[in-house]
Protein backbone atom coordinates (compact mmCIF):
# COMPACT_ATOMS: atom_id res chain seq x y z
CA UNK A 1 0.00 0.00 0.00
CA UNK A 2 3.05 2.05 1.16
CA UNK A 3 5.98 1.90 -0.87
CA UNK A 4 9.14 3.23 0.26
CA UNK A 5 9.37 4.40 4.18
CA UNK A 6 7.25 1.79 5.19
CA UNK A 7 3.22 1.84 6.36
CA UNK A 8 4.34 2.53 9.73
CA UNK A 9 6.78 5.24 8.94
CA UNK A 10 4.39 7.05 6.67
CA UNK A 11 1.13 6.63 8.88
CA UNK A 12 2.38 7.17 11.80
CA UNK A 13 5.16 9.90 11.55
CA UNK A 14 4.58 12.01 8.43
CA UNK A 15 0.40 11.53 8.37
CA UNK A 16 -0.37 11.23 11.86
CA UNK A 17 -2.93 13.80 11.44
CA UNK A 18 -4.89 11.47 8.72
CA UNK A 19 -4.72 8.47 11.41
CA UNK A 20 -6.00 10.17 14.06
CA UNK A 21 -8.80 11.75 12.11
CA UNK A 22 -9.58 8.21 11.13
CA UNK A 23 -9.15 6.67 14.56
CA UNK A 24 -11.81 9.22 15.97
CA UNK A 25 -14.47 8.97 13.18
CA UNK A 26 -14.73 5.07 13.26
CA UNK A 27 -14.60 5.37 17.18
CA UNK A 28 -17.82 7.60 16.56
CA UNK A 29 -19.66 5.65 13.43
CA UNK A 30 -18.98 2.15 15.71
CA UNK A 31 -20.69 3.77 18.64
CA UNK A 32 -23.00 5.15 16.04
CA UNK A 33 -24.04 1.58 15.17
CA UNK A 34 -23.50 -0.84 17.78
CA UNK A 35 -24.23 1.14 20.59
CA UNK A 36 -27.80 0.77 21.84
CA UNK A 37 -28.27 3.77 24.31
CA UNK A 38 -29.47 6.67 22.08
CA UNK A 39 -27.20 9.02 24.27
CA UNK A 40 -24.16 7.19 23.07
CA UNK A 41 -25.38 6.92 19.65
CA UNK A 42 -25.01 10.75 20.18
CA UNK A 43 -22.18 11.15 21.90
CA UNK A 44 -20.43 8.63 19.29
CA UNK A 45 -21.79 11.44 16.48
CA UNK A 46 -20.29 14.39 18.12
CA UNK A 47 -17.16 12.04 18.13
CA UNK A 48 -17.47 11.70 14.30
CA UNK A 49 -17.95 15.53 14.13
CA UNK A 50 -14.73 16.63 15.76
CA UNK A 51 -12.95 14.12 13.50
CA UNK A 52 -14.20 16.04 10.62
CA UNK A 53 -13.16 19.46 12.06
CA UNK A 54 -9.62 17.69 12.51
CA UNK A 55 -9.69 16.62 9.14
CA UNK A 56 -10.90 20.49 7.62
CA UNK A 57 -8.57 22.08 10.04
CA UNK A 58 -5.50 19.61 9.57
CA UNK A 59 -5.72 20.54 5.35
CA UNK A 60 -6.00 23.87 5.83
CA UNK A 61 -2.39 24.18 7.43
CA UNK A 62 0.43 25.18 5.43
CA UNK A 63 3.86 25.48 6.04
CA UNK A 64 5.49 28.43 6.72
CA UNK A 65 2.41 30.32 6.84
CA UNK A 66 0.51 32.73 9.81
CA UNK A 67 -2.89 33.06 10.76
CA UNK A 68 -5.58 34.29 7.58
CA UNK A 69 -5.01 37.95 9.88
CA UNK A 70 -3.19 40.25 7.64
CA UNK A 71 0.01 41.39 8.96
CA UNK A 72 0.64 45.15 9.90
CA UNK A 73 2.24 45.79 6.13
CA UNK A 74 -0.95 44.24 4.50
CA UNK A 75 -3.35 45.28 6.35
CA UNK A 76 -5.79 47.71 4.80
CA UNK A 77 -5.57 50.07 7.82
CA UNK A 78 -1.86 50.02 8.25
CA UNK A 79 -1.57 53.30 7.43
CA UNK A 80 -3.09 54.18 10.88
CA UNK A 81 0.49 53.61 11.75
CA UNK A 82 1.97 56.14 9.58
CA UNK A 83 -1.40 58.58 9.87
CA UNK A 84 1.25 60.91 12.47
CA UNK A 85 3.41 61.52 9.89
CA UNK A 86 -0.08 63.41 8.48
CA UNK A 87 1.45 62.79 4.65
CA UNK A 88 -1.44 61.89 2.24
CA UNK A 89 0.41 60.32 -0.57
CA UNK A 90 2.37 57.76 2.29
CA UNK A 91 -0.61 57.17 3.63
CA UNK A 92 -2.25 55.84 -0.13
CA UNK A 93 1.14 54.14 -0.63
CA UNK A 94 -0.26 51.93 1.85
CA UNK A 95 -3.39 51.57 0.81
CA UNK A 96 -5.30 48.25 0.74
CA UNK A 97 -3.40 46.58 -2.68
CA UNK A 98 -3.67 42.61 -4.41
CA UNK A 99 -1.37 40.59 -2.90
CA UNK A 100 0.98 39.00 -5.15
CA UNK A 101 1.33 35.12 -5.30
CA UNK A 102 4.39 34.87 -2.63
CA UNK A 103 2.78 36.85 -0.23
CA UNK A 104 -0.44 34.96 -0.62
CA UNK A 105 2.13 31.94 0.28
CA UNK A 106 2.48 33.53 4.04
CA UNK A 107 -1.36 33.24 4.85
CA UNK A 108 -2.89 29.86 5.80
CA UNK A 109 -6.23 29.12 3.79
CA UNK A 110 -8.79 30.67 5.16
CA UNK A 111 -12.00 28.33 3.95
CA UNK A 112 -11.54 25.42 6.19
CA UNK A 113 -11.07 28.05 9.22
CA UNK A 114 -14.90 29.60 8.40
CA UNK A 115 -16.35 26.24 7.56
CA UNK A 116 -15.69 24.90 10.47
CA UNK A 117 -16.40 28.03 12.57
CA UNK A 118 -19.81 27.63 11.52
CA UNK A 119 -19.91 23.75 11.87
CA UNK A 120 -18.94 24.19 15.74
CA UNK A 121 -21.79 25.98 16.18
CA UNK A 122 -24.45 24.54 14.21
CA UNK A 123 -23.17 20.99 15.80
CA UNK A 124 -23.85 21.93 19.44
CA UNK A 125 -27.38 23.42 18.13
CA UNK A 126 -28.26 20.33 16.33
CA UNK A 127 -26.88 18.06 19.36
CA UNK A 128 -29.18 20.47 21.67
CA UNK A 129 -32.09 19.17 19.43
CA UNK A 130 -31.43 15.83 19.33
CA UNK A 131 -30.95 15.48 23.34
CA UNK A 132 -34.35 17.68 23.53
CA UNK A 133 -35.86 14.16 21.11
CA UNK A 134 -34.05 11.87 23.86
CA UNK A 135 -35.92 13.45 26.69
CA UNK A 136 -38.91 13.09 24.87
CA UNK A 137 -38.45 9.67 23.86
CA UNK A 138 -37.57 9.13 27.94
CA UNK A 139 -40.42 10.74 29.03
CA UNK A 140 -42.41 8.78 26.32
CA UNK A 141 -41.38 5.45 26.75
CA UNK A 142 -38.93 5.28 30.21
CA UNK A 143 -36.16 4.26 28.26
CA UNK A 144 -33.60 5.55 26.04
CA UNK A 145 -32.62 2.36 25.19
CA UNK A 146 -33.37 1.44 21.12
CA UNK A 147 -33.96 -1.78 21.70
CA UNK A 148 -36.51 -1.44 24.35
CA UNK A 149 -38.51 1.70 22.55
CA UNK A 150 -39.09 -0.64 19.62
CA UNK A 151 -40.40 -3.92 21.86
CA UNK A 152 -42.58 -1.19 22.97
CA UNK A 153 -43.58 0.25 19.78
CA UNK A 154 -44.03 -3.08 18.69
CA UNK A 155 -46.54 -3.80 21.44
CA UNK A 156 -48.29 -0.77 20.69
CA UNK A 157 -48.61 -1.35 17.36
CA UNK A 158 -49.83 -4.97 17.29
CA UNK A 159 -52.62 -2.84 20.72
CA UNK A 160 -54.06 -0.33 18.57
CA UNK A 161 -54.85 -2.29 15.16
CA UNK A 162 -55.67 -5.66 16.04
CA UNK A 163 -57.51 -5.61 12.20
CA UNK A 164 -54.15 -4.97 10.35
CA UNK A 165 -53.17 -8.03 12.36
CA UNK A 166 -55.65 -10.16 11.76
CA UNK A 167 -54.65 -9.71 8.33
CA UNK A 168 -51.28 -11.02 8.78
CA UNK A 169 -52.42 -13.56 10.77
CA UNK A 170 -51.47 -16.32 8.85
CA UNK A 171 -48.32 -15.10 7.98
CA UNK A 172 -47.73 -14.67 11.72
CA UNK A 173 -48.44 -18.21 12.75
CA UNK A 174 -45.48 -18.73 11.04
CA UNK A 175 -43.89 -15.72 12.99
CA UNK A 176 -44.95 -17.54 16.37
CA UNK A 177 -43.35 -20.61 15.16
CA UNK A 178 -40.16 -18.87 14.18
CA UNK A 179 -40.27 -17.05 17.48
CA UNK A 180 -40.92 -19.84 19.57
CA UNK A 181 -37.50 -21.68 18.34
CA UNK A 182 -35.95 -18.12 19.16
CA UNK A 183 -36.99 -18.43 22.65
CA UNK A 184 -36.70 -22.10 23.44
CA UNK A 185 -32.76 -21.24 22.16
CA UNK A 186 -31.49 -20.24 25.21
CA UNK A 187 -31.56 -23.05 27.33
CA UNK A 188 -30.72 -21.67 30.30
CA UNK A 189 -33.62 -20.20 30.58
CA UNK A 190 -36.22 -22.50 28.88
CA UNK A 191 -37.74 -24.25 31.68
CA UNK A 192 -39.03 -21.30 32.46
CA UNK A 193 -39.94 -19.42 29.38
CA UNK A 194 -41.78 -23.03 28.67
CA UNK A 195 -43.83 -22.02 31.95
CA UNK A 196 -44.66 -18.31 30.82
CA UNK A 197 -46.14 -19.81 27.49
CA UNK A 198 -48.57 -21.71 29.22
CA UNK A 199 -48.82 -19.00 31.34
CA UNK A 200 -49.32 -16.46 29.01
CA UNK A 201 -52.24 -17.50 26.50
CA UNK A 202 -54.49 -17.40 29.92
CA UNK A 203 -53.73 -13.99 31.12
CA UNK A 204 -54.70 -13.19 27.06
CA UNK A 205 -57.82 -14.61 27.35
CA UNK A 206 -58.43 -12.50 30.83
CA UNK A 207 -57.29 -9.55 29.26
CA UNK A 208 -59.49 -9.31 26.32
CA UNK A 209 -62.73 -9.79 26.37
CA UNK A 210 -63.93 -13.17 25.32
CA UNK A 211 -66.88 -12.34 23.04
CA UNK A 212 -64.64 -10.81 20.38
CA UNK A 213 -62.53 -13.89 18.93
CA UNK A 214 -61.01 -11.39 16.33
CA UNK A 215 -59.50 -10.00 19.32
CA UNK A 216 -57.93 -12.78 20.94
CA UNK A 217 -56.61 -14.69 17.64
CA UNK A 218 -55.60 -10.49 16.54
CA UNK A 219 -53.85 -10.75 20.22
CA UNK A 220 -52.21 -14.37 19.80
CA UNK A 221 -48.88 -13.40 17.87
CA UNK A 222 -48.48 -10.90 20.55
CA UNK A 223 -47.73 -13.42 22.82
CA UNK A 224 -44.76 -14.76 21.61
CA UNK A 225 -43.19 -11.36 20.75
CA UNK A 226 -43.50 -9.97 23.96
CA UNK A 227 -42.12 -13.57 25.17
CA UNK A 228 -38.84 -13.20 23.00
CA UNK A 229 -38.38 -9.92 24.14
CA UNK A 230 -38.43 -10.89 28.06
CA UNK A 231 -36.28 -13.96 27.08
CA UNK A 232 -33.89 -11.72 25.40
CA UNK A 233 -33.84 -9.22 28.40
CA UNK A 234 -33.50 -11.69 30.60
CA UNK A 235 -30.67 -13.37 28.97
CA UNK A 236 -28.73 -9.64 28.45
CA UNK A 237 -30.32 -9.05 31.97
CA UNK A 238 -27.44 -11.08 33.28
CA UNK A 239 -24.78 -8.75 31.45
CA UNK A 240 -26.27 -5.40 31.99
CA UNK A 241 -27.23 -5.33 35.75
CA UNK A 242 -28.30 -1.85 35.66
CA UNK A 243 -31.18 -2.96 32.34
CA UNK A 244 -32.82 -5.12 34.93
CA UNK A 245 -34.88 -3.48 37.08
CA UNK A 246 -36.58 -2.44 34.24
CA UNK A 247 -37.15 -5.49 32.59
CA UNK A 248 -38.35 -6.72 35.41
CA UNK A 249 -40.75 -4.55 36.19
CA UNK A 250 -42.00 -4.46 32.70
CA UNK A 251 -42.48 -8.70 33.04
CA UNK A 252 -44.13 -8.16 36.68
CA UNK A 253 -46.26 -5.89 35.16
CA UNK A 254 -47.62 -8.03 32.37
CA UNK A 255 -47.66 -10.77 34.71
CA UNK A 256 -48.98 -9.93 38.09
CA UNK A 257 -51.85 -7.67 36.57
CA UNK A 258 -53.87 -9.37 33.39
CA UNK A 259 -55.15 -6.32 31.72
CA UNK A 260 -53.88 -3.13 32.72
CA UNK A 261 -50.55 -2.77 30.68
CA UNK A 262 -48.07 0.14 31.80
CA UNK A 263 -49.43 2.89 29.60
CA UNK A 264 -46.89 4.76 27.63
CA UNK A 265 -46.86 8.06 28.86
CA UNK A 266 -46.12 6.79 32.47
CA UNK A 267 -45.12 9.49 35.17
CA UNK A 268 -41.74 9.63 36.48
CA UNK A 269 -43.34 8.88 40.14
CA UNK A 270 -45.13 6.43 38.45
CA UNK A 271 -42.34 4.64 37.07
CA UNK A 272 -40.24 5.26 40.18
CA UNK A 273 -42.69 3.16 41.72
CA UNK A 274 -43.04 0.67 39.41
CA UNK A 275 -39.40 0.53 40.05
CA UNK A 276 -39.71 -0.31 43.50
CA UNK A 277 -41.85 -3.30 43.33
CA UNK A 278 -40.18 -4.69 40.77
CA UNK A 279 -37.37 -4.76 42.81
CA UNK A 280 -39.69 -6.23 45.38
CA UNK A 281 -40.47 -8.58 42.64
CA UNK A 282 -36.84 -9.65 41.91
CA UNK A 283 -36.48 -10.45 45.92
CA UNK A 284 -39.43 -13.06 45.60
CA UNK A 285 -39.35 -14.17 42.02
CA UNK A 286 -41.60 -17.51 42.03
CA UNK A 287 -44.01 -15.63 44.00
CA UNK A 288 -45.86 -13.93 41.24
CA UNK A 289 -45.70 -16.57 38.42
CA UNK A 290 -47.36 -19.39 40.42
CA UNK A 291 -50.44 -18.33 40.82
CA UNK A 292 -50.84 -17.65 37.12
CA UNK A 293 -49.98 -21.36 36.42
CA UNK B 1 -24.28 -6.80 16.71
CA UNK B 2 -21.38 -4.84 18.20
CA UNK B 3 -18.91 -7.72 16.40
CA UNK B 4 -21.22 -7.54 13.26
CA UNK B 5 -21.13 -3.62 13.45
CA UNK B 6 -17.11 -3.98 13.23
CA UNK B 7 -17.10 -5.52 9.83
CA UNK B 8 -18.07 -2.04 8.43
CA UNK B 9 -16.59 -0.09 10.68
CA UNK B 10 -13.03 -1.62 10.13
CA UNK B 11 -14.31 -1.62 6.24
CA UNK B 12 -13.95 2.35 6.16
CA UNK B 13 -11.04 2.51 8.10
CA UNK B 14 -9.30 0.78 5.85
CA UNK B 15 -10.57 2.45 2.81
CA UNK B 16 -10.28 5.46 4.47
CA UNK B 17 -6.25 4.76 5.20
CA UNK B 18 -5.89 3.40 2.03
CA UNK B 19 -7.35 6.81 0.81
CA UNK B 20 -5.23 9.00 2.56
CA UNK B 21 -2.03 8.57 0.57
CA UNK B 22 -3.48 10.69 -1.60
CA UNK B 23 -4.04 13.50 0.83
CA UNK B 24 -1.47 16.30 0.94
CA UNK B 25 1.27 15.74 3.77
CA UNK B 26 1.25 18.03 6.98
CA UNK B 27 1.40 21.63 5.76
CA UNK B 28 2.21 21.06 2.70
CA UNK B 29 1.85 24.72 0.94
CA UNK B 30 0.94 23.01 -2.34
CA UNK B 31 -2.05 21.21 -1.36
CA UNK B 32 -5.05 21.35 -3.36
CA UNK B 33 -6.84 23.56 -0.68
CA UNK B 34 -4.04 25.91 -0.59
CA UNK B 35 -3.52 26.23 -4.20
CA UNK B 36 -6.91 26.49 -5.11
CA UNK B 37 -7.51 29.70 -7.06
CA UNK B 38 -10.52 30.41 -4.70
CA UNK B 39 -8.30 30.57 -1.69
CA UNK B 40 -5.33 32.35 -3.29
CA UNK B 41 -8.12 35.12 -4.21
CA UNK B 42 -9.57 35.14 -1.19
CA UNK B 43 -6.29 35.59 1.02
CA UNK B 44 -4.99 38.62 -1.86
CA UNK B 45 -8.43 40.58 -2.47
CA UNK B 46 -10.32 40.87 0.87
CA UNK B 47 -8.33 43.47 2.14
CA UNK B 48 -9.09 45.30 -1.52
CA UNK B 49 -12.74 44.48 -1.56
CA UNK B 50 -13.73 45.04 2.00
CA UNK B 51 -11.13 46.08 4.18
CA UNK B 52 -11.42 44.03 6.62
CA UNK B 53 -7.85 42.39 7.70
CA UNK B 54 -8.89 39.33 9.39
CA UNK B 55 -9.76 37.06 6.01
CA UNK B 56 -12.20 34.74 8.14
CA UNK B 57 -14.54 36.98 8.80
CA UNK B 58 -14.10 38.88 5.44
CA UNK B 59 -15.48 34.92 3.84
CA UNK B 60 -18.05 34.60 6.77
CA UNK B 61 -19.77 37.43 6.53
CA UNK B 62 -19.32 38.99 2.86
CA UNK B 63 -17.79 36.28 0.26
CA UNK B 64 -19.87 33.53 1.74
CA UNK B 65 -22.68 35.71 3.39
CA UNK B 66 -25.48 33.36 2.19
CA UNK B 67 -23.92 30.43 3.40
CA UNK B 68 -23.59 31.72 7.07
CA UNK B 69 -27.21 33.02 7.08
CA UNK B 70 -28.68 29.58 6.81
CA UNK B 71 -26.42 28.17 9.73
CA UNK B 72 -27.75 30.98 11.89
CA UNK B 73 -30.97 30.17 10.22
CA UNK B 74 -30.24 26.41 11.69
CA UNK B 75 -28.91 27.50 14.98
CA UNK B 76 -32.50 29.62 15.09
CA UNK B 77 -34.48 26.48 13.76
CA UNK B 78 -32.78 24.43 16.18
CA UNK B 79 -33.77 26.38 19.18
CA UNK B 80 -37.03 27.15 18.08
CA UNK B 81 -37.88 22.73 17.72
CA UNK B 82 -35.93 22.78 21.11
CA UNK B 83 -38.61 24.49 22.43
CA UNK B 84 -41.88 23.13 20.43
CA UNK B 85 -40.37 19.43 21.14
CA UNK B 86 -40.48 20.12 25.04
CA UNK B 87 -43.17 22.93 25.44
CA UNK B 88 -46.05 20.28 26.04
CA UNK B 89 -44.00 17.43 27.70
CA UNK B 90 -46.54 15.83 30.47
CA UNK B 91 -43.68 16.39 33.03
CA UNK B 92 -45.01 20.21 33.59
CA UNK B 93 -47.40 18.81 35.89
CA UNK B 94 -45.86 16.90 38.26
CA UNK B 95 -43.80 19.88 40.70
CA UNK B 96 -40.43 18.12 41.61
CA UNK B 97 -38.29 15.73 40.14
CA UNK B 98 -36.71 13.28 43.10
CA UNK B 99 -33.35 14.30 42.73
CA UNK B 100 -34.27 17.96 43.43
CA UNK B 101 -33.08 19.59 46.31
CA UNK B 102 -33.66 22.28 47.95
CA UNK B 103 -30.14 23.79 48.23
CA UNK B 104 -29.04 27.93 48.98
CA UNK B 105 -26.86 28.93 46.36
CA UNK B 106 -23.21 29.20 47.80
CA UNK B 107 -22.05 32.67 48.62
CA UNK B 108 -18.64 32.19 47.10
CA UNK B 109 -19.53 30.82 44.31
CA UNK B 110 -22.63 33.95 43.54
CA UNK B 111 -20.19 36.38 44.70
CA UNK B 112 -17.25 35.33 42.31
CA UNK B 113 -19.68 34.86 39.72
CA UNK B 114 -21.30 38.31 40.47
CA UNK B 115 -17.52 39.50 39.06
CA UNK B 116 -17.39 37.05 36.81
CA UNK B 117 -19.97 37.73 34.32
CA UNK B 118 -19.42 41.25 33.58
CA UNK B 119 -15.77 40.42 32.60
CA UNK B 120 -17.08 37.84 30.54
CA UNK B 121 -20.23 39.55 28.89
CA UNK B 122 -17.39 42.54 27.78
CA UNK B 123 -15.39 39.78 26.47
CA UNK B 124 -18.15 38.82 24.47
CA UNK B 125 -18.89 42.12 22.97
CA UNK B 126 -14.69 42.38 22.37
CA UNK B 127 -14.79 39.29 20.87
CA UNK B 128 -17.67 40.22 18.53
CA UNK B 129 -16.50 43.73 17.46
CA UNK B 130 -13.01 42.81 17.21
CA UNK B 131 -13.82 40.12 15.17
CA UNK B 132 -12.55 42.16 12.25
CA UNK B 133 -8.96 42.52 13.05
CA UNK B 134 -8.44 39.12 15.58
CA UNK B 135 -9.60 35.68 15.91
CA UNK B 136 -13.03 36.38 16.79
CA UNK B 137 -17.14 37.24 15.50
CA UNK B 138 -20.27 36.62 16.04
CA UNK B 139 -20.99 33.19 16.72
CA UNK B 140 -17.84 32.92 19.06
CA UNK B 141 -19.00 36.06 20.93
CA UNK B 142 -22.51 34.91 21.05
CA UNK B 143 -21.51 31.67 22.37
CA UNK B 144 -19.68 33.36 25.27
CA UNK B 145 -22.54 35.80 25.87
CA UNK B 146 -24.79 32.68 26.38
CA UNK B 147 -22.14 31.29 28.78
CA UNK B 148 -22.64 33.98 31.12
CA UNK B 149 -25.88 33.72 31.52
CA UNK B 150 -25.63 29.37 31.75
CA UNK B 151 -23.11 30.84 34.31
CA UNK B 152 -25.74 32.84 36.38
CA UNK B 153 -27.98 30.01 36.06
CA UNK B 154 -26.15 27.48 37.22
CA UNK B 155 -24.39 29.49 40.33
CA UNK B 156 -27.72 30.62 41.55
CA UNK B 157 -30.87 29.12 39.79
CA UNK B 158 -32.57 28.95 36.33
CA UNK B 159 -35.06 31.57 38.00
CA UNK B 160 -32.65 34.03 38.68
CA UNK B 161 -31.43 33.68 35.12
CA UNK B 162 -34.98 33.87 33.36
CA UNK B 163 -35.24 36.66 35.42
CA UNK B 164 -32.68 38.17 33.42
CA UNK B 165 -33.12 36.85 30.05
CA UNK B 166 -36.80 35.55 30.06
CA UNK B 167 -37.37 32.97 27.29
CA UNK B 168 -40.33 35.14 25.03
CA UNK B 169 -37.08 37.79 25.16
CA UNK B 170 -35.34 35.08 24.17
CA UNK B 171 -36.92 34.21 21.19
CA UNK B 172 -37.59 37.51 19.93
CA UNK B 173 -33.64 38.28 20.57
CA UNK B 174 -32.78 35.67 18.04
CA UNK B 175 -35.28 35.88 15.98
CA UNK B 176 -34.41 39.68 15.71
CA UNK B 177 -30.63 38.51 14.91
CA UNK B 178 -32.07 36.53 12.10
CA UNK B 179 -34.18 39.37 10.53
CA UNK B 180 -31.03 41.83 11.20
CA UNK B 181 -29.22 39.61 9.04
CA UNK B 182 -31.57 39.31 6.02
CA UNK B 183 -32.79 42.73 6.61
CA UNK B 184 -28.96 44.17 6.05
CA UNK B 185 -29.70 42.07 2.70
CA UNK B 186 -32.56 42.98 1.64
CA UNK B 187 -31.68 46.67 1.91
CA UNK B 188 -28.76 46.17 -0.12
CA UNK B 189 -30.97 44.48 -2.73
CA UNK B 190 -33.37 47.09 -3.11
CA UNK B 191 -30.36 49.73 -3.25
CA UNK B 192 -29.74 47.89 -6.42
CA UNK B 193 -27.15 45.22 -5.78
CA UNK B 194 -27.71 41.50 -4.76
CA UNK B 195 -29.15 39.84 -2.07
CA UNK B 196 -26.16 40.46 0.44
CA UNK B 197 -24.25 42.35 -1.47
CA UNK B 198 -23.36 45.31 0.65
CA UNK B 199 -21.42 47.74 -1.12
CA UNK B 200 -24.53 49.31 -2.75
CA UNK B 201 -25.09 50.68 0.70
CA UNK B 202 -22.56 53.03 0.29
CA UNK B 203 -25.32 55.06 -1.59
CA UNK B 204 -26.57 55.85 1.62
CA UNK B 205 -24.12 55.98 3.74
CA UNK B 206 -21.41 58.49 3.51
CA UNK B 207 -18.94 55.93 3.44
CA UNK B 208 -16.96 54.09 0.22
CA UNK B 209 -17.87 50.66 -1.09
CA UNK B 210 -15.52 48.78 0.70
CA UNK B 211 -15.92 50.35 3.87
CA UNK B 212 -20.18 49.69 3.81
CA UNK B 213 -19.11 45.95 3.53
CA UNK B 214 -16.64 47.00 6.14
CA UNK B 215 -19.90 47.79 8.17
CA UNK B 216 -22.21 45.65 7.06
CA UNK B 217 -20.13 42.67 7.99
CA UNK B 218 -20.03 44.04 11.63
CA UNK B 219 -23.73 44.69 11.73
CA UNK B 220 -24.56 40.78 10.43
CA UNK B 221 -21.60 39.24 13.05
CA UNK B 222 -24.16 41.16 15.78
CA UNK B 223 -27.00 39.45 14.34
CA UNK B 224 -25.26 36.59 14.47
CA UNK B 225 -24.72 36.71 17.72
CA UNK B 226 -27.75 37.84 19.13
CA UNK B 227 -29.65 34.63 17.56
CA UNK B 228 -26.56 32.54 18.77
CA UNK B 229 -26.79 34.18 22.54
CA UNK B 230 -30.58 33.28 22.51
CA UNK B 231 -30.72 30.42 21.05
CA UNK B 232 -27.93 28.84 23.55
CA UNK B 233 -29.54 29.62 26.57
CA UNK B 234 -32.88 28.69 25.93
CA UNK B 235 -31.36 25.57 25.10
CA UNK B 236 -29.48 25.24 28.39
CA UNK B 237 -32.96 26.18 30.10
CA UNK B 238 -35.28 23.71 28.21
CA UNK B 239 -32.73 20.87 28.45
CA UNK B 240 -31.95 21.18 32.01
CA UNK B 241 -35.53 21.17 33.34
CA UNK B 242 -37.05 19.14 30.25
CA UNK B 243 -39.01 22.17 29.46
CA UNK B 244 -40.44 23.46 32.88
CA UNK B 245 -38.32 26.45 33.29
CA UNK B 246 -38.28 25.14 36.86
CA UNK B 247 -35.75 24.50 39.25
CA UNK B 248 -33.74 22.74 36.67
CA UNK B 249 -29.60 22.16 37.58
Amino acid sequence: MFEGGGIINELFIERLNYLIYVVLLLIGLHAMIAKNNLIKKLIGMSIFQTAIILFYVSVGVKEGATIPIYLPEHDPHGSHASHSDGNETEQSNHGPVVLDAELVKGYSNPLPHVLMLTAIVVGVATLGLALALCLRIYQGYGTIEEDEILAKIEKQEMRSNPSDVLKSADSSKQATSRSAKSVSKPKVSSPRSSKRSKASPKTKAKATSPTTKAKTSGTKPVSPKRKAAASKSTTTGSKKSPAKPKTAASKSTTKAKPKPRAKPKAKPTARAKAKSTAKKATASKPKPRTPKK
Amino acid sequence: MKKLSLIPVLLVGILLIYASKDFPEWGDPSSPASKSPLSSHFIANTGVDTEVPNMVTAVLGDYRGFDTMFETVVVFIAGMAVLAILKNSDNKKSGKREFEVDAEPDIIVTNTVRLLVPVIQIFAFYVLAHGHVSPGGGFQGGVLMGASFILVALSWDLDTALARFPLGRCTIVAGAGIILYGGIGLLSMFLGGEFLDYAELANVFPVSREMARYYAILGVEIGVGLTVTAIMFSLYANLSTEGRLKGGL
